[in-house]
């Protein structure tokens, strides 16, 4: 398979408070062309940071990218210049931002926000990029498109939004799409109508969607592959399937296990105790050691490396090291499928 | 699970509405009635804007009743309270809010903070049994006495909803109204929550009233919920009724419309995926509330609000595909 996108060794780091916090600490990951790739993980475990990074939307200072490389169709982007950037962002890359509510310029008619990039990187006369907004609109789900087109932000609600956004960020057909919790601001009927639109529109554009989230729930119903992420690093990844019914890391089995099940009973959750690794004096071992039940002396001082458990998983941990004990997941963990 | 019958609190059509111009009126709760009983959590459930929250918020008597019967253990508390009255209430009934980071005031250290109930309510003799009781509170929440002299700031999302639990349990309340306890807090912490919150009703022989809109959460600690959608109460059942055995539309789409950690069921399932949006409650639908999106929706649904009742045995709702007498009209 050909990658669209492959990130090497990935670091970002904030100058800020006086301290450098290390957002990102060398991740690797690729993205091939056409697939759904969820970033879980919970708030500061860098799954925004990283995305920000491809976007080439770090803010510097205080941001900085201080190694690795993001090469897209072969070019990389850290290197890009902001001019750069700019022709590709919105082109090639889109975002989905998780706040519709102020994702829109709320002075601006959401037809002309539409336009602003067809006008600008596909050259589209004003005519023409208003007729292909109308389209956009029709094609995100928008009741009476050519009235909406001159509306303003505020004479939608929450979700239509949402589908506005979208179609900005699908206006110049982009190979990429970022969506940044596109529907944790979302009520639930309002959610599963977007996850139902954005799974409708990949099939149609066959667009590379990097699904970043903490629900697991989202990601199920969405992602083909899954990338967990903790403390800056990805801990593991794997299909869908292996991550949610046969995952290796212990931090995976935590996540799993934290979340009630709407369709089992389940008795006690089996909470991860503590709080996430300060980034910015992170932990010299594996950023999980301090709250893993099944810790050793050496994941302290030393960070696991990944061990490959297929020709697509892969996790970071030391019990998958041949000296380690076995140690069975929670009995809670791969069971699933009855409905 | 044991039978829980004795009645701590009962709403009966609880009204609250808000004047947001001269003219409108925003019907946040209009006319719920349900029971709590002693021991139990009764889980609320719905969307943004259903009134969950202000229904919350009324009976604790944050806002007044604009009509209905609050009555708590035998005792009127939704008319006009004096300030005695007042008092006792908020000893025996006490609130947990969404934003841990907006609940607790910035300024105050957490045993002030903690004891600020114990000071009004002169529950300590002396200094010394008024810190030993913060002690206490803070180590019943997972804390440690070392934290009495911190400020809040210093503490992560999951700590400072243990502090405003703690608060709440300061001045050893029967009833407890948890407004979005967990939302704002990660996946991984939300479980330390919650199962704290177990933990205390066992030991304490608690009552919530527990206000989510995460519907697997609810479940998993209620023992019966109820579901709002536009400030009307649509379904109230136990939680394996609701969720096994949903009756009114709007439940059985709400509960489609999750997505479940589990990718299997998600490949197979299938979705009822409600069209529209939630109607504004300044100008909502006559009749049914849901008329407008729901997928069974009948004419008489446009002209007659639907009865609250018991369709099945503990199992209420307010849908007219459940009403015996319009079912037999129609057929």
């Amino acid at each position: 398979m050909d990658h669209l996108m492959k990130i090497t060794d990935l670091n970002v780091v904030f100058h800020i408070f006086g301290a450098d916090v290390h957002a990102v600490r060398g991740i690797d990951l690729e993205l091939n062309k056409g697939e759904t790739l969820a970033i879980v993980g919970e708030s500061g475990s860098g799954k925004s940071v990283t995305s920000k990074s491809i976007m080439g939307l770090i803010p510097n200072p205080p941001g900085e990218i201080t190694s690795g490389e993001i090469l897209f169709e072969g070019k990389d982007l850290v290197q890009y210049s902001q001019k750069q950037m700019q022709k590709i962002r919105g082109k090639d890359i889109s975002m989905i931002f998780q706040d519709p509510m102020t994702a829109l310029n709320p002075t601006m008619k959401i037809g002309k926000q539409i336009m602003e990039g067809l006008i600008k990187h596909q050259g589209l006369s004003k005519h023409d990029a208003k007729e292909r907004a109308i389209e956009l609109l029709q094609l995100v789900g928008i009741p009476n498109p050519e009235k909406r087109v001159d509306e303003y932000p505020h004479q939608f609600s929450g979700g239509m939004r949402q589908r506005v956004v979208i179609a900005i960020a699908l206006a110049c057909n982009p190979k990429i799409l970022i969506a940044d919790e596109p529907t944790t601001a979302l009520d639930v009927t309002i959610q599963a109508q977007i996850l139902d639109l954005m799974r409708d529109l990949q099939e149609k554009t066959g667009t590379a969607i990097i699904l970043i989230t903490h629900d697991l729930g989202v990601v199920a119903n969405l992602a083909k592959r899954v990338a967990v992420m903790y403390g800056g690093k990805i801990v593991e990844t794997g299909t869908l399937d292996e991550i949610f019914y046969n995952p290796k890391h212990p931090y995976t089995w935590g996540l799993l296990s934290s979340m009630p099940k709407l369709h089992a009973k389940t008795d006690k959750l089996l909470a991860i105790p503590g709080t996430p690794p300060d980034l910015s004096h992170p932990p010299k071992g594996c950023p999980f050691a301090a709250r893993c039940p099944y810790a050793m002396k050496v994941c302290i001082d030393h960070m696991p490396e990944y061990t490959e458990l297929s020709k697509t998983q892969k996790a970071a941990c030391w019990l998958l090291d041949e000296r380690a004990p076995k140690v069975d997941p929670p009995s809670t963990i791969g069971v699933g499928g009855e409905a | 699970m044991a039978a829980k019958t004795e009645k701590l609190l009962q709403v009966k059509n609880l009204k609250k509405y808000f004047n947001v111009s001269r003219k409108d009126v925003l019907k946040a709760v209009d006319g719920v009635t349900f029971d709590v009983y002693k021991g139990e959590t009764l889980g609320l459930v719905g969307e943004s804007g259903c009134g969950k929250s202000t229904t919350g918020r009324t009976i604790i008597r944050l806002y007044d009743p604009t009509e209905g019967e609050v009555i708590f253990d035998g005792q009127d508390v939704g008319g006009k309270l004096n300030r005695n009255e007042k008092k006792n209430l908020s000893k025996r009934m006490q609130m947990i809010f969404q934003d841990p980071y907006a609940s607790l005031n910035p300024r105050m250290m957490v045993k002030d903070i903690i004891a600020e109930g114990i000071d009004i309510h002169h529950l300590a003799k002396s200094p010394k049994e008024r810190i030993e009781r913060v002690y206490e509170m803070l180590e019943t929440v997972g804390l440690n006495r070392e934290h009495a002299n911190r400020y809040p700031h210093e503490f992560s999302g999951g700590q400072r909803q243990r502090i405003g639990i703690a608060r709440a349990l300061a001045v050893d309340p029967d009833f407890i109204i948890a407004d979005e306890p967990i939302s704002a807090l990660d996946v991984s912490i939300q479980a330390q929550v919650v199962n704290l919150m177990q933990e205390l009703q066992e030991k304490q022989g608690l009552t919530y009233l527990f206000i989510a809109h995460d519907l697997s959460m609810v479940k998993h600690i209620s023992d019966r919920v109820g579901v709002m959608y536009l400030g009307n109460m649509a379904e109230l059942a136990s939680s394996d009724d609701v969720y096994g055995h949903p009756l009114h539309p709007y439940t059985q789409s709400l509960l489609s419309a999750i997505p479940v950690a589990d990718p299997k069921i998600e490949r197979t399932r299938e979705r009822i995926i409600l069209e529209g949006d939630v109607p504004s409650p300044i100008d909502p639908p006559s009749g049914c509330r849901f008329r407008t999106r729901c997928p069974f929706a009948m004419d008489i649904c446009a002209k007659v609000r639907p009865k609250w009742h018991e369709a099945e045995k503990n199992h209420w709702v307010a849908c007219h595909l459940h009403d015996e007498e319009i079912k037999t009209e129609n057929v």
